[in-house]
């Protein structure tokens, strides 16, 4: 049975793997969720969910999986089929039960006298729900309180104070807010980027292996042994444009998680920020925006045509901010940004606009169209996918 | 061998779980969630509460796989040979044992933390994939393979500044700590005092928790944060009133830079309680 239950997890795109699934075998065996449905519950989670985003799909297929409480009747009487151990009646009794009912239970016998009673219920209660509508049923009035055979009675710890065992844990949804589709991770980015790393090996140059050069003079008791490597570098450049205007606030994040990966792959990274489109000048400290501009002029002449052109923006803005002098919203430029777009991409014949808005709404924005044209149609969706697109354009 | 949580630190069930089942088939536990939600003292908690050593190794942007298992020291054995040190015949005195080696080569079973592992470079725990899998590496200079006399009990943490690679994900467990609710956030708090005012604790919590919901801050206050910021309160005497308000909106907390530190989320949160004050 668990293993329809692997299997259903994988239909709902769960990224889950047969190892995975063997671990949760090997936990079941060593008995790690004996007779709880919660306990059941969390390890599933912790063996086969690697991803807090991948939580709430999982509560969703879990509780999809488990809904017919036939299903949870039949699956859970098959995982819990062996013997029910005495220890584990006793936690079961232990935990639930109020002092007002231990003292009943000290009047019917004791706790064998129990034990015995407990598990003549529970055949009963297997017998009776079989196929039913109430694998959990509600004993009443009997030693065992409300909780008659409920797994989910057992409760350590705090979860006993947050008293909202009514509900199942996973139809609780608590993860819902962490399933964010994200299309993109650093990792993700980074490995798109990662594309862009040519190793040229320029010619028959070499340079001197220094760890190697170290180990082999010392293993060769001191005297002198070079060690030549082939010159092998990561020659790519890239100058990189980041758009920090309102209505890019929304992207912040991805954006962030873009930088920072790009931050990290290359060593000749040049990045400056701009505000919906290019004019003379641009800027590398945000907050110093206003006081510590670099002309855009200077940028093209100081960065060679060896570096590639990356710019992030949603190009989203009235099309009078790229077409005519003057329309920048936050002061009077001379010349469009039209004009700036095609300085910079005459300079760097590599060039890629990503941009964070879906790629389905381009069409809507006039602005979008026309930044598209200047591109040359190279914009890209901030996709892994559109990533991927953009480092091939870049090559 | 069993964790059941500890006196010092307040666990879930389902922490609980994912720990002992950890423990009992011998994997790795991946522990992610926001910083300072209890990652490095669960692992400390365990260890103590098991009775066994704690051996840390702290990841760092260049921390390398290999700095785990051993480093040879090629440097000082030349520098050594050059002297006519005896100490250079054998190779073994330039072998510097990383946390892996001596967690292998212990006498008895360890704890082994391993902390922050997004902090290095993304290939990482890729590297690490076959010592932790088959618990024993080769050590080229000494021409030897080092094997775990007993398997440690692994905690691995990850502030979720990188994601980590699949082929390590599936090796290991994994545990989301998700930021505590207010009822786990007070019993935290009466661990670490015990004797605060219920008073005082109430509307501390209260603040505490209107700050994180804020938007736009880039650093949420943490748990850390917040004990520091109540023993604050507590050393300076803060009278619970100084904390009330009618709307948390207007107040500015006494001594809130404990709990706000980046310079950006302080101009930030100034201008919004100046805003919501205007607003009257
Ligand atoms: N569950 C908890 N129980 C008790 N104290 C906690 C708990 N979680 C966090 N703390 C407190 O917060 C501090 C920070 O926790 P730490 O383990 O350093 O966080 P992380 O490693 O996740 O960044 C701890 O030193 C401890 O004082
Ligand atoms: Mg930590």
């Amino acid at each position: 049975m668990l293993i329809d239950f692997f299997l259903s997890l994988k239909e709902s795109g769960l990224p889950v793997s047969v190892k995975e699934y063997l671990n949760l075998c090997e936990a079941m065996q060593k008995g790690l969720a004996y007779g709880s449905v919660d306990d059941f519950y969390y390890l599933c989670r912790t063996c086969l969910i690697k991803d807090e985003a991948n939580y709430d799909r999982f509560d969703r297929a879990f509780a999809h999986y488990f809904k017919g409480v036939e299903n949870l009747d039949a699956a859970l009487t098959k995982l819990f089929e062996k013997d029910i151990p005495d220890e584990w009646l006793k936690m079961l009794s232990e935990k639930t039960l109020s002092d007002e009912e231990k003292a009943q239970i000290e009047a019917m016998g004791g706790w064998d006298k129990l034990m015995e009673t407990l598990r003549q219920r529970l055949e009963e209660q297997k017998g009776r729900h079989q196929g039913g509508n109430k694998w959990i049923g509600t004993a009443g009035t009997s030693p065992f309180g409300a909780y008659g055979f409920n797994p989910e009675g057992i409760r350590v710890g705090q979860d006993k104070s947050r008293n909202k065992s009514a509900v199942k844990v996973w139809d609780q949804r608590e993860y819902r807010d962490y399933d964010s589709q994200v299309e993109l991770g650093i990792r993700n980015v980074q490995m798109a980027l990662r594309r862009l790393r040519k190793f040229a090996r320029s010619g028959a140059e070499e340079e001197l292996d220094l760890d190697h050069t170290i180990k082999a003079t010392a293993s060769n008791a001191g005297h002198l042994d070079i060690k030549m490597v082939p010159e092998r570098h990561n020659r790519v450049k890239v100058l990189l444009f980041l758009d920090v205007g309102g209505s890019m606030d929304e992207y912040i994040h991805r954006c962030e998680e873009l930088f920072s990966a790009a931050k990290t792959e290359f060593k000749h990274l040049e990045y400056f920020y701009f505000h919906n489109f290019f004019y003379e000048s641009v800027w590398r400290n945000n907050r110093l925006r206003h006081t510590e501009k670099f002309s855009t002029w200077d940028v093209l002449n100081k960065y060679g045509k060896d570096y590639k052109l990356i710019i992030v923006g949603d190009a989203t803005m009235s099309p009078y901010e790229i077409l005519q002098p003057g329309g920048s919203v936050e002061h009077w430029n001379e010349e469009a940004g039209s004009v700036w777009l095609q300085r910079l991409l005459a300079t760097y014949k590599n060039a890629a606009w990503i941009n964070p808005s879906q790629e389905a709404h381009w069409q809507w924005t006039q602005s979008v169209t026309i930044t598209r044209q200047l591109m040359g149609d190279r914009m890209y969706p901030m996709t892994v996918e559109g990533l991927d697109r953009a480092m091939k354009a870049l090559l | 061998m069993k964790f059941t949580g500890s006196q010092k630190y307040i666990t879930t069930q389902d922490l609980m779980l994912a720990v002992n089942a950890a423990i009992s088939l011998q994997r790795p536990l991946l522990i992610k969630g926001e910083p300072g939600t209890g990652k490095t003292m669960l692992a400390e908690q365990v260890a103590a509460s098991l009775g066994k050593p704690l051996l840390q190794w702290h990841i760092k942007s260049t921390t390398k796989a290999q700095q785990g298992l051993y480093e040879y020291d090629a440097v000082s054995r030349l520098r050594d040979s050059q002297l006519g040190d005896e100490k250079v015949n054998d190779i073994r005195n330039y072998i510097h044992q990383g946390t892996l080696w001596q967690a292998f080569n212990a006498d008895k079973q360890v704890v082994l933390l391993i902390d922050e592992i997004d902090k290095a470079d993304i290939e990482f725990p890729n590297d690490l994939l076959r010592e932790l899998d088959r618990m024993e590496f080769y050590c080229y200079e000494t021409r030897e393979t080092i094997r775990a006399k007993h398997r440690p009990i692994i905690f691995i943490t990850s502030n979720n500044e990188k994601e980590l690679p699949d082929a390590f994900l599936r090796r290991c467990f994994f545990h989301y700590i998700r930021f505590p609710d207010h009822d786990t956030m007070q019993q935290i708090v009466d661990v670490h005092f015990p004797g605060l005012k219920k008073a005082l604790l109430k509307e501390a919590l209260q603040v505490f928790f209107d700050i994180r919901e804020m938007p736009g801050l880039k650093k949420k206050p943490s748990t850390s944060e917040l004990l520091d910021w109540i023993k604050l309160l507590v050393a300076e005497d803060i009278p619970v009133d100084a904390l009330k308000s009618g709307d948390a909106n207007k107040l500015i907390p006494p001594l809130y830079g404990a709990l706000i530190k980046n310079e950006q989320d302080v101009h930030l949160f100034e201008r919004l309680i100046f805003l919501s004050k205007r607003r009257g």
